[in-house]
């Protein structure tokens, strides 16, 4: 079983790394990042806060452009490509396998790209701070942060890509996450309404994914310390919510006809 | 043990906008497949063929029935081990090369690492791609593709392999070379179930054949046994234009090139035929049965019925 899943996962982060947009699109976020040294120049003082901020954001924002763009295809273009017949008619590989193989592998892509962006980030911080401290650890868990998301987005994308076309797919992604990144919003907009809309805004406000609480960019730009509690329950928070949807992605996709 | 049996399998699709309509993709089907054998799955486009390879491979979920693979029931996926398939117009991950794509269905099949290379090398020699082993695949002809795509369905070494029509888009080479294939993998032992539409293939490689038209059996046996049933023509040939009117009253289809006549007619009319040649003073000069082809059986099993319009 381990074998069949390592293989799916390997083959989808081998078909990911030989695909030129994603070079492309990482390309980009490191432009953005080496741009911000300049942004930084012209705010006085607060080059480094700008630095970070931008610099975060970026890594986070492509990663999640990525995420969802590769995630949306994971199975609909499978099925659309009929690739994935060869897989499962004639070879012992169970449905939940596939998904997850297909599951880990971009989670692979997406930490491989984060290391790369990662790297590009941390030369511009010592370009612009000509050193690296204990203090900068914090940019580190705002990393793994970024991280987390990237798992949470995919999980989403191919939950839709299970029983949707790819524009759809996209569509609901990017919505979800909009959605997830207000999701505090949502939550102080329930405490002020009353009787059913209320139960309605802090049922929904619950049910998407929090995203605010994993973008801690601003905090540690400030140098404001992320507390060990918040670490653990967001990683146990992202554990419990990615594992949900992967067992509603296998539960649609092993009822589908793959027709 | 029968490789495969199949006992009232059936399927139907909601269709319409609230999916309040039921359409039958395939009528209960009943089938055996013996071990050793080279079947055909015959029919028009839509008959139900690649819906009955999707069910037996549990691509889709019967409506009804039961099946058994090698002697294992659908939902035991130990058995896919043992079985190989071929999927109609295949696709692959074009990103691979034959080599990476072979090594990763090898690995799913759950073939030994110690073993992957050799037989990769091997599947590969089989289809005449060992010089092409490192091109990506999105390079690739139609034809080397399905080549490609028969090589994945024998890395195994599976005892069954099932074929969704393996001649389409290769040319009158490659058709023959899959051909050759087929019969070199039977006569090692493996049953080959494969579905087509071209019937000069089937009736060339078979022991015995279904037809299937709009998701139900027409028709089964041993393709000789079936030819002999369907009544056959008679080709007759003599001298003298002035007896055509007398045989195309018989139902002859007459082709007259000078004063030499050609005529084909159905077997039953030939006594007439030739009494009413003798009548007319006409010259013969042969009288040949006209083989019976799987064509022939296919069109008496069919009929004018028009194709399902399932293509699932």
């Amino acid at each position: 079983m381990i074998g069949r899943l390592g293989a799916i996962a390997f083959n989808t982060y081998r078909e990911a790394v030989r695909d030129r947009v994603l070079y492309n699109l990482i390309l980009f976020a490191l432009l953005i990042v080496g741009s911000s040294i300049l942004f930084g120049q012209i705010s006085l003082e607060i080059n480094r806060i700008v630095l970070i901020n931008l610099g975060l954001s970026a890594i986070s924002l492509f990663g999640i452009v990525i995420a969802i763009f590769i995630g949306i295809g994971l199975v609909s273009k499978e099925i659309e490509k009929k690739t994935l017949y060869t897989v499962l008619a004639a070879r012992p590989v169970r449905r939940w396998e596939f998904i997850a193989g297909k599951f880990f592998g971009l989670v692979m892509t997406l930490t491989v790209n984060a290391l790369l962006m990662s790297v590009g980030f941390f030369a511009a911080v010592l370009y612009v701070s000509h050193k690296l401290g204990r203090g900068d650890l914090q940019l580190v868990t705002a990393i793994y942060f970024i991280l987390l998301e990237y798992v949470l987005i995919t999980a989403l994308a191919l939950l839709f890509s299970t029983f949707s076309t790819p524009v759809f797919s996209s569509i609901f992604a990017f919505a979800i996450f909009a959605i997830g990144t207000f999701a505090d919003d949502l939550r102080g907009f329930a405490q002020m309404a009353n009787g059913l809309p209320r139960w309605l805004m802090t049922g929904a406000a619950y049910l998407v994914p929090n995203f605010a609480s994993l973008n801690v960019i601003t905090q540690v730009a400030h140098d404001v310390a992320v507390s060990p509690k918040l670490i653990l329950l967001n990683t146990l928070y992202v554990v419990v919510y990615t594992t949900a949807v992967l067992t509603a992605s296998v539960w649609i996709f092993e009822r589908r006809n793959l027709k | 043990m029968a490789a495969i049996e199949i006992q009232g399998l059936e399927k139907s699709y909601k269709t319409g906008f609230f999916h309040n309509k039921l359409k039958r993709g395939l009528q209960p089907l009943n089938l055996t497949v013996e071990d050793g054998e080279v079947f055909g799955c015959l029919g028009p486009n839509g008959a139900g063929k690649t819906t009955t390879l999707k069910l037996l491979l549990g691509l889709v979920f019967p409506s009804g029935g039961t099946a058994k693979i090698l002697g294992c029931d659908l939902q035991d996926i130990s058995v896919k081990r043992f079985i190989g398939f071929l999927p109609e117009q295949p696709y692959f991950y074009d990103h691979l090369t034959p080599l990476e794509l072979l090594d990763y269905y090898a690995q799913l099949s759950g073939v030994d690492s110690s073993e992957r290379k050799r037989k990769v090398d091997k599947a590969l020699a089989r289809v005449g791609m060992s010089d092409s082993g490192t091109i990506q695949l999105r390079k690739f002809s139609k034809g080397m593709l399905q080549r490609v795509g028969i090589a994945q369905a024998i890395v195994h070494d599976p005892k069954l392999i099932l074929l969704d029509e393996p001649m389409s888009g290769l040319d009158p080479v490659g058709r023959r070379e899959v051909r050759d294939l087929v019969q070199e993998l039977n006569e090692e032992g493996k049953t080959i179930f494969f579905s087509t539409h071209i019937l000069s293939d089937a009736e060339t490689l078979c022991d015995r054949v279904a037809v299937l038209n709009k998701g139900e059996l027409k028709g089964i046996g041993i393709v000789a046994e079936l030819l002999h049933n369907v009544a056959g023509d008679m080709e007759v040939v003599w001298n003298g234009a002035q007896a055509i009117p007398a045989l195309s009253a018989l139902g002859a289809r007459c082709h007259a090139t000078g004063d030499v006549v050609r005529a084909l007619l159905p077997e039953r009319s030939l006594e007439a035929a030739l009494a009413a040649l003798r009548k007319s003073q006409a010259r013969l000069t042969s009288v040949t049965p006209v083989r019976t082809t799987l064509e022939d059986y296919f069109l008496a099993r069919i009929g004018d019925e028009k194709p399902n319009e399932v293509n699932a």
